[in-house]
């Protein structure tokens, strides 16, 4: 835990010296991080939507966006207005107070999940001892708000579309845990910065993905399934839901969905870039730049170089992922209803329990390589 | 009284609040649905109860197994059995509401004589666990209460061979209501074909 930059502290001190108790300085210091990283959060939603739309017309041969700003960059932006000014509408006979806290319940969660995402040794907002099972946990209460939403809107479709979700979610849920809980055996905690703290050894050879190849496939379908994304966009599937839940939202609450699902997506991608790809770590590890190079490990400005070199290979892992997400979206076909529960129930479900056992075995066989 | 001890004080009224209210409404509202969603919140509200205690672990499973399963599942059935039926008068309600309001009441007289009776202080308060209690849940889990925790999953398969016994009656070949022989035929597909006759 003495490695790395720790601002809180540093933060903490630097109010101190203008004679502020240690109590008071914490409370101006809470909202900065959760602050910044809401921001973070919209500003990767803003960046995966522009993405999303070049590559999408690049699959297709489009040109895409392309007047808004230089190459389109500020269209996404144009979108969040249009959607911010347009009017609310609330259909005569929906239920107006379930139609209005469906979304937010849908929302709330995925943001609360980034309090466990690290960019560095501490450059996160806690590192809570549950870690990765307050993210799982979180994360399966968003079929509330789908289901509420979807009785809400008083609309056959938008019913049928939150009964899929909610029941896409459940089954998908069962087999990320269990491809979640082998890494968590080898290494033998739950926290984010434990996670990635073991894959550091040897840079890129010490990944999870090499030890877990299995559990990373397996990770990967069920958490594109949980951000109900193509090949497994049922719970939205146009041509036969209109668009399932969200039919009948218009403006800020259409909004919110959408926000959800792309802040979902990033934090998906975030989450398999720090149990399979290393999280903040260079592929060769930083430490032995340094030494290579004779530079002292625990000078200042080397570690201001480490913890931007920790965020920019986060979030280039992150981004990667969502590429790889968007092109699957335009390569591969939707799946129907009962070919997505079979998937979950009788295809990944055992390949994850095989996968932990197996799992657990080599640990037992191979103490050295598999976490003691 | 200390920032850090006022922030809990308050997180506690609200919790506490949202419970009490929370349940009343589970149990006065009309709507089934509307109490189904309240009690997602008084499940919510009571793991804010169980991080306030330190114990994260607890509150998080709280939050996975009783508001991600166990309420989705009764919201799920609630939704695809939404008939919308007028209940049958009951002619006694009065001497019904009466003898379930004196039940509560003495099972709250009982309530609160435990609560003034037991000694509730820890002798160390100071000798919390935190984030060691996952740890620890783990240890006692396959040691002193590995019976109940086996039983308890031998409970659940129990639970799951009747849902598939009531789902899939056309596995047995007499009904389990009426004893009759079951039209197997009926339940695999259509007796006529649908397109056919409308020619």
């Amino acid at each position: 835990m003495e490695y790395g930059l720790d601002l809180e502290y540093s933060f903490n001190e630097f109010l101190k010296g203008f004679g502020l108790s240690s109590e008071v300085a914490h409370i101006i210091w809470l909202p900065l991080p959760m602050l910044l990283v809401l921001v973070a959060a919209v500003v990767g939603v803003l960046v995966t939507v522009w993405l999303e739309r070049k590559i999408s017309a690049a699959a297709q041969q489009r040109i895409g966006p392309e007047y808004a700003g230089a190459l389109g960059v500020l269209q996404p932006i144009a979108d969040g207005l249009k959607l911010l000014v347009k009017e609310d509408i609330i259909p005569a006979k929906a239920d107006g107070i379930l139609f209005t806290a469906g979304p937010i319940l849908v929302l709330v969660p995925v943001i609360l999940s980034w309090l466990i995402v690290p960019f560095g040794q501490n450059l996160l907002i806690s590192n809570v001892g549950i870690g990765i099972f307050l993210w799982i946990a979180l994360s399966s209460i968003q079929p509330i708000g789908l289901l509420m939403s979807g009785y809400a809107s008083n609309n056959k479709y938008s019913l049928l579309g939150g009964l899929r979700a909610a029941a896409q979610s459940i089954s998908y849920e069962i087999p990320l845990a269990l491809s979640v809980l082998a890494i968590v055996l080898m290494t033998n905690s739950l926290s984010t910065v434990d996670i990635v703290n073991q894959q550091s050894g040897a840079g890129i050879l010490s990944w999870n993905i090499w030890r877990q190849p299995v559990g990373f496939i397996v990770f990967w379908i069920c958490a594109l399934a949980e951000c109900e994304r193509l090949p497994f966009d049922l719970p939205e599937a146009e041509e036969e839901l209109v668009a399932g839940y969200q039919t009948e939202y218009a403006g800020m609450k259409f909004a919110l969905f959408y926000l959800g699902s792309y802040i979902n997506l990033i934090l998906s991608a975030l989450l398999v870039s720090i149990l399979y790809l290393g999280g903040w770590g260079f592929p060769i590890p930083v430490e032995l730049i340094a030494k290579f190079l004779n530079l002292p490990i625990n000078a200042p400005f080397i570690q201001v170089f480490t913890a931007s070199i920790g965020i920019v290979m986060t979030v280039l892992k992150a981004y990667l992922l969502v590429f790889i997400a968007i092109l699957l979206r335009w390569t591969t076909p939707r799946v129907r209803i009962d070919q997505l529960l079979d998937l979950g129930w009788k295809f990944l479900l055992p390949i994850s329990l095989a996968n932990l056992l197996i799992t657990a075995g080599l640990k037992l066989a191979f103490p050295q390589y598999f976490g003691g | 009284m200390s920032i850090a001890i006022t922030t809990q004080f308050i997180c506690f009224t609200v919790l506490s609040l949202v419970v009490i209210i929370g349940a009343l409404g589970v149990v006065l509202l009309e709507s089934i649905v509307y109490s189904a969603f309240l009690l997602g919140g008084v499940f919510m509200s009571v793991a804010g109860l169980y991080l306030l205690l330190n114990a994260s672990f607890v509150a998080a499973a709280q939050v996975l197994v009783y508001v991600g399963a166990v309420n989705v599942l009764i919201i799920f059935a609630i939704m695809l059995v939404n008939k919308k039926e007028d209940l049958k008068p009951i002619n006694d309600i009065k001497s019904r509401r009466v003898i379930s309001t004196s039940i509560c009441l003495t099972l709250l007289s009982l309530l609160i004589r435990v609560d003034l009776t037991n000694v509730w202080s820890l002798s160390s308060p100071q000798n919390s666990i935190g984030e060691e209690s996952t740890i620890r849940i783990g240890e006692h889990l396959f040691s002193d209460y590995l019976l109940p925790f086996e039983v308890a999953s031998v409970l659940l398969l129990m639970a799951m061979i009747g849902a598939i016994v009531l789902a899939r009656r056309d596995v047995m070949s007499k009904d389990i209501s009426t004893g009759l022989p079951v039209d197997q035929e009926l339940i695999e597909k259509s007796s006529e074909p649908l397109l056919t006759n409308k020619n």
